[in-house]
């Protein structure tokens, strides 16, 4: 077997596996407002990140985004228990003092909070929270920067728009920490407009600056050479893409939505999806640059995206033949645990071994004197 | 390989011609360093040689530019890119990637280099530059010599027979400065690259080129680097010292100096330099301090204390138990290589950082805990980019703004600034002014407020030898006002001219601490040139060997 195809031997994983992988979780948490699955998936994630992660700064994000979840299940539950209606439910878990607003809102702030309102936020946000660390795991996993490296040649220029917009972001907030301690050593206070608007000045002029010097330096190294783009062609290519594109949303639309036409569905996305490949080819054809070591998508990435299409199969599959343990029908009574789809998730969790482990770096990564200066 | 006939520049807005009829060859082969005040129009001169002038900053011009026998008026930036390699002044601007390999291989997908092809030339790049141990570090986490290394390489996989480079070597302490300088002396000499750079630093560059091209008010002439250096108004102090003593023909080098210098050490011998002319000439058993009398300084008490400062990033110790008194009328300098834990020295004596353990004390008390609306009667800095003070449309409201800030009387701080740089138009904003010209109305805007400790970071970053004069006469001036002045810096020459003490900072901890002669004579990277010349003896500049030799002989021997 090619050493690419082997699962033991450690190598950068295709970002684009992991983020299939991710999305197919992702889709499978989608289906459901159970919380047994739910947390499955999220344990799933955690099990993958922590075993697979490397040392490359976005790894850590992943925490960041636990964090995030558990803010956005909080929110929802305090939102839905403030702002409720009458009707949440027969449990009255306590009543604060409520504050009229006007009738036609059919709003209410405070008044009786039901226990049936909090547990329906707080499945509902845990929902929502599980597909956020779902997207958390696949940035921590497969960088977006790398994935963009894998944008077909059709879609390199949006590519690099966003891997420069990536590394300016950063480099404007140590701009603007800088100009701000700058302030205070003239002796001003940064509060308030006034301070914004002296603040703004310097950063913008220097991103302003900056972008210049890069654009400079990227028309010195050859940056558009190889685009011999007729203006025909490109049009073309633009037509197509962002015509595939408007059919793969309306295709998906009409396949979530049960209760579109049938039409809306699958046709137009596969419409759609043949619209946006040619679209990429003919693009793809006008540039010939080449590209440097790129990632090789091998069995291990076939058996990672594999794993999450499955977990997002079985779930759907549980939907078709027992809504009723996906959709609960009450929220106060223990949920049911669901076994087609809780083997599917489960499933989502073999890439921990099936997935090739992230080399090591070679030399030890010791203390560099530029870090100082970055952190200062 | 480089032709440039009749070339004449001009931008939209400008009244005048940025380059007037150049005329210039540079042959195959040759690393010809461009000198010039900033502003005279280096930049551009560098920048026609790729197309950059004019296809990319417009303007118009006329005449012809032949770079490997294609003219840019047919080839854009882009369609030289396989010929010459053009590197910027601020290497982390110019790269367009994120990690060392991507950057190496990103002008080669440029030009659709087939993948076996790019991994060769790769890896063979890799182990030119000695990058090798860093191919997969992001680039933002590389030191500045080694960032300066990356871009150098990302331009050379494409095999360029030109390398055209604007300033490479002004941001790095003199070991990183010299491993970069190495690299492109190795490429000269083992690749026969074409090498055009820019350089205010000539200390560093001038004995490796072959010839020195000099651009004033638009023109520009060439020439060996002997003969044009003769008359130039820009010198390091090897040429300097070589003028002094009438060597001919002048030597560039510190070994072409030391070998011709005996008989100058000999004259110098049984003297001491003693101050005439540049201050900073201290006997071992005297405290160096320049303007201030020197023992008035030793007894005064210290402005501003450091007593075992601890400062962490994390598991990172930037200092380790660091102690330093500041006292009025001195100069101090604080030198050490890229990320030996300076700035954050200054950085936590203006209270932008607190101290993880230990003291620091400015005027008696922790800069962190004073409002920052008095702590600027206190303490003041000028930081290693000025133009983040700067944020008002023009000069004159700014130094209004500082009034008002220091509570100084209206127009204190525009008197100040007149005084350091004068002839700068009221309305002109300060984006628009020189490198030089912006240190100095933010030293203004600082000097408002009349701290007593005034701290500057790498304040000779792209200025030209007119303007460092200019700083230099300031900052004695300051010491003898009284101002305690601490100066974090990798300019030795600098350090020579003004600084009385030196602080030198290595892994966070304090090395050395010691007036200035007995601290830069016997360090082989930060002596100046002066020193390492005349060494045992204990010169350092060579205004101070003007001034001995002046006493000694009258005018004879200078003349001669």
């Amino acid at each position: 077997m090619r050493a690419v195809n082997l699962p033991t031997v450690p190598r950068h994983l295709h970002p684009g596996a992991w983020w299939l992988w991710a999305l197919g979780l992702a889709a499978a948490a989608s289906r459901t407002e159970n919380p047994a699955p739910l947390l499955l998936v999220v344990a799933v994630t955690a099990l993958v990140v922590a075993g697979r992660r490397t040392d490359a700064p976005w790894a850590a994000s992943y925490p960041a985004f636990l964090r995030l979840a558990v803010l956005v299940i909080v929110v929802r539950v305090v939102l839905q228990a403030l702002l409720s209606k009458d009707s949440q439910g027969p449990t009255v878990l306590v009543t604060l003092p409520q504050v009229p607003l006007p009738s036609g809102s059919g709003l209410q702030l405070g008044g009786q909070i039901t226990a049936e309102a909090v547990l329906g936020a707080l499945y509902q946000g845990l929902q929502f929270a599980t597909i956020l660390v779902c997207v958390g795991a696949a940035n921590a996993l497969g960088s977006a920067r790398r994935l963009l490296r894998s944008v077909p040649g059709a879609l390199y220029e949006v590519g690099v728009s966003c891997v420069i917009a990536l590394t300016f972001a950063p480099q404007l907030v140590t701009d603007a920490r800088r100009v701000r301690e700058a302030h205070r050593l003239r002796g001003h206070r940064q509060r308030g407009l006034r301070a914004w608007a002296r603040l703004a000045m310097p950063v913008l002029e220097g991103a302003l600056d900056r972008s210049v010097e890069l654009a400079a330096a990227m028309d010195s190294r050859g940056y558009g050479r190889t685009t011999n783009a007729a203006a025909v062609s490109r049009r073309l290519t633009a037509g197509l893409v962002l015509g595939g594109l408007l059919g793969v949303c309306i295709g998906t639309y009409g396949l979530l939505d049960g209760t579109a036409a049938a039409w809306l569905g699958l046709p137009t996305l596969a419409g759609g999806a043949a619209l946006a490949v040619a679209g990429i080819g003919v693009g793809g054809r006008r540039t010939r640059r080449s590209r440097y070591r790129p990632d090789p998508w091998a069995l291990p990435e076939w058996l990672v995206a594999g794993c999450g299409l499955l977990a997002a199969v079985a779930v759907f599959v549980q939907m078709h033949r027992d809504p009723a343990s996906l959709v609960l029908a009450s929220v106060t009574e223990l949920p049911p645990v669901p076994l087609l789809a809780v083997v599917g998730i489960l499933i989502g969790a073999l890439p921990v071994v099936l997935a090739p482990p992230p080399p090591t770096p070679a030399a030890d990564p010791a203390v560099d004197p530029a870090r100082i200066e970055v952190a200062a | 390989m480089i032709e440039l006939d009749a070339v004449t520049v001009r931008y939209a807005d400008a009244t005048a011609a940025v380059l007037r009829e150049v005329d210039l060859t540079i042959p195959e082969g040759e690393l010809a360093l461009v000198i010039g005040h900033t502003g005279s129009g280096k930049s551009t001169l560098l920048r026609t040689v790729n197309g950059l002038v004019p296809h990319f900053s417009g303007g118009t011009l006329t005449g012809t530019v032949r770079v490997a026998g294609r003219d840019t008026r047919e080839h854009r930036p882009r369609d030289l890119a396989d010929v010459v390699g053009f590197v910027g002044q601020d290497p982390l601007a110019g790269f367009v990637t994120d990690s060392v390999e991507d950057e190496l291989a990103y002008g080669m997908e440029s030009l659709g280099l087939p993948g076996d092809v790019m991994r060769r030339r790769v890896e063979e790049t890799l182990d030119l530059l000695g990058l090798a141990g860093l191919r997969h570090r992001p680039l933002a986490d590389l030191s500045a010599g080694q960032q300066q290394r990356v871009a150098i390489g990302s331009v050379l996989t494409t095999h360029p027979r030109v390398l055209v480079l604007d300033e490479p070597t002004s941001a790095l302490d003199p070991l990183a400065a010299e491993e970069v300088l190495a690299t492109l002396q190795r490429l000269v000499h083992d690749l026969g690259l074409t090498v055009l750079l820019a350089e205010h630093r000539l200390e560093r560059v001038v004995q490796y080129a072959d010839r020195v091209v000099q651009v004033a008010d638009g023109r520009v002439s060439a020439g060996p680097p002997e003969e044009v250096l003769a008359d130039s108004p820009v010198a390091p102090p090897v040429v300097e010292l070589g003028r002094l003593a009438g060597w001919r023909p002048l030597p560039l080098s510190v070994r072409d100096a030391r070998r011709r210098a005996g008989a100058l050490r000999e004259r110098l011998a049984d003297r001491t330099p003693d101050g005439g002319g540049a201050a900073e000439g201290a006997e071992p058993t005297a405290t160096a301090a320049p303007t201030a009398d020197a023992a008035d300084a030793a007894s005064s008490e210290p402005v501003a204390t450091v007593a075992d400062l601890v400062v962490r990033y994390g598991r990172l110790v930037a200092l380790r138990g660091v102690s330093l008194d500041l006292r009025p009328g001195e100069v101090v300098a604080l030198m050490g290589r890229n990320g030996a834990g300076k700035s954050t020295l200054l950085r936590t004596l203006v209270g932008l950082r607190r101290p993880d353990a230990g003291q620091v004390r400015v005027a008696g008390q922790p800069p962190a805990e004073l409002p920052p609306g008095r702590l600027l009667h206190h303490v003041g800095l000028v930081p290693q980019v000025p133009a983040d003070l700067l944020y008002a449309a023009t000069a004159a409201d700014e130094c209004a703004n500082a009034d008002a800030d220091g509570h100084a009387a209206p127009g204190t701080t525009w008197d100040t600034f007149r005084r350091l740089s004068p002839g700068v138009p009221a309305d002109r904003h300060p984006r628009d002014l020189s490198e030089g010209q912006r240190l100095t109305l933010a030293l203004a805007v600082v000097l408002a407020a009349r701290p007593p400790v005034l701290l500057l970071d790498e304040p000779t970053r792209g200025l030209d030898y007119t303007a460092k004069r200019r700083l230099v006469q300031m900052l004695r001036d300051l010491a003898g006002q009284g101002h305690a002045v601490l100066l974090a810096t990798h300019d030795v020459e600098l350090v020579a001219e003004v600084a009385g003490r030196v602080v030198m900072l290595a892994d966070g901890e304090v090395v050395t601490d010691a007036p200035t002669v007995e601290a830069v004579v016997s360090s082989p990277a930060f002596a100046p040139q002066v020193a390492k010349v005349l060494a045992p003896l204990r010169w350092l500049t060579p205004g101070a060997v003007a001034a001995a030799l002046a006493a000694a002989d009258g005018a004879t021997a200078v003349g001669r």
